[in-house]
């Protein structure tokens, strides 16, 4: 039988939750109203055209726009119910339950394992052997074990750029976040190791909830489960990816799928 | 990639199930008429083919949002494509089994207006047919699939010869033609059915031949 299919958003639960968010850069709003639920476990494609506000959106769910000084942040953002910016739940932790990965691959200029170790090291409570297991697993969620076991004390650098990207993934899992969020994490990449990455993030979103921002469209139709398409800083419309790529309720959706603009 | 062979490979089974339930309605047909069953035929009317049409929106729908979301090349694409198609012709095949039902109602209820061998031949043949081109599907087997091909012409003399039979029953005696119409109508029916499983036949080797045969095309090749 087909598996069966689900239309209606009832099973998304409320992992991350936006509120009424909107952002300016200096006198220029970029993010417009956005409201949005993630579901959990499940790998969530933001797609749109270049400049409509997708990775900023992003940066949001882990407060990295805080860097930014002229940045200005309206609305609400939940994370397990909890406000982000509300103090219960300081920077750190903010980060260590919600990964990152960017759109180059950005190992340290460091060893492989010390790359895994380090936001080990930042989080604390694990003794050595407890830490060597945690990297070992990491890698090998990454899908890079078998690639590097031999070579833990090579410089990251001396990796492949499709390595190079695993390692970041495998950095980011190590303090078992509950999100990773990810901007463009294969546009760097050649074909096959955007395949292997592909592949990794739909085994991955069996244990974490995965945010994607990809401007590949056939990307984001191939291995989300939900989509939620940005155009001009406003969110345009979410829905189950199957849906959305097949009958999208706004005409503005329908316009960015078939290639009319952007 | 993963993915892709993953639900291509959940398609296929879709549709493999969608088969068996076509054949075990054909063979309940059958079965309803020569053992004269109501119930067998009335079922295939009230429950099997309702299901049917239920099934084939399943599968069309994952079909095409297969096709939306993966964007398959090559023989991935014409087995998606062909999913869909062969989908359509079983759904048809369930459409027709009803009309047989039907007539098979009329019939079980009066005398015997002749005994019955070709049309239960005509129906093991259309189910060997159909169980062949599903076969020759799973294990892209063309060569399977040309000696489905070869069959319909079975099914077709069959029909000639039921109709010929008929036609005497009906001159010598008014009084048969409601009954030899309504047998008329299940020779049709299966006629139909054949033609059918010819058509999953052809897309099988569309799929792994890459060539249209059907309307004697590629037969001049
Ligand atoms: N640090 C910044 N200061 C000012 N404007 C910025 C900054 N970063 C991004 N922008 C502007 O915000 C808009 C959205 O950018 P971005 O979120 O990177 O878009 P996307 O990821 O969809 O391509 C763009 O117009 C961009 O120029
Ligand atoms: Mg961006």
């Amino acid at each position: 039988m087909v598996e069966k299919t689900k239309y209606d958003t009832a099973d998304i639960c409320d992992l991350l939750s936006v509120q009424n968010l909107n952002l300016w850069f200096g006198d220029k709003q970029i993010l417009k109203n956005i409201n949005m639920n993630t579901p959990c476990k499940k790998l969530t494609a933001i797609i749109g055209p270049s400049g409509c506000g997708k990775s900023t959106l992003i940066r949001c769910f882990n407060r990295m726009n805080d860097l930014i000084a002229e940045a200005r942040l309206q609305g609400i953002i939940l994370i397990d119910g909890i406000d982000i910016h509300s103090g219960k739940m300081d920077i750190y932790e903010l980060r260590m339950k919600v990964g990152m990965v960017f759109q180059k691959p950005n190992p340290f200029p460091k060893s492989i394992l010390d790359n895994v170790l380090f936001g080990l090291k930042i989080k604390g409570g694990m003794n050595k052997d407890q830490m060597q297991h945690k990297v070992e697993k990491s890698l090998r969620d990454a899908w890079l074990w078998d690639e590097v076991k031999d070579r833990l004390h090579d410089n990251a650098f001396s990796l492949s750029g499709g390595q190079q990207q695993r390692l970041c993934i495998a950095r980011a899992l190590a303090t078992d976040p509950e999100i990773i969020l990810l901007d463009e994490p294969t546009s760097a990449l050649d074909p096959q190791s955007t395949t292997k990455i592909e592949d990794l993030l739909v085994e991955l979103k069996n244990n974490v909830t995965i945010i994607q921002v990809t401007h590949n469209i056939a990307q984001a139709a191939r291995i989300s489960d939900y989509i939620a398409f940005i155009y001009l800083g406003e969110l345009v419309e979410f829905g189950l990816t199957e849906k959305l790529v097949t009958t999208p309720r706004d005409k503005r959706t329908e316009a960015y799928l078939t290639g009319k603009f952007g | 990639m993963l993915l892709l062979n993953a639900k291509l490979t959940g398609l296929k089974k879709a549709l493999i199930n969608y088969a068996n339930i076509i054949e075990g309605m054909i063979d309940r047909s059958m079965r309803g008429l020569l053992q004269k069953d109501k119930s067998l035929l009335q079922e295939i009317i009230d429950k099997s083919e309702p299901l049917t049409n239920v099934l084939e929106v399943e599968i069309d729908e994952s079909g095409t949002n297969f096709i939306a979301q993966h964007e398959p090349k090559a023989k991935d694409l014409r087995i998606a494509l062909m999913i869909l198609k062969i989908n359509n012709d079983l759904e048809r095949i369930g459409d027709h089994l009803v009309n047989i039902a039907e007539s098979g109602l009329y019939l079980i209820e009066r005398p015997q207006v002749k005994p019955l061998i070709d049309i239960p031949k005509m129906g093991e043949t259309v189910i060997k047919m159909i169980q062949e081109s599903i076969d020759a599907f799973i294990n892209e087997d063309a060569k399977l699939a040309h000696r489905v091909c070869e069959q319909d012409s079975i099914v077709d003399n069959l029909m000639e010869q039921v109709m010929r039979e008929l036609i005497t029953y009906m001159t010598s005696d008014p009084k048969t033609i409601e009954r030899a119409m309504h047998l008329i109508r299940i020779a049709h029916n299966l006629e139909r059915i054949a033609d059918l499983s010819t058509n999953i036949s052809e897309d099988v080797i569309f799929i792994v031949e890459g060539r249209v045969i059907k309307h004697g095309m590629g037969r001049a090749r």
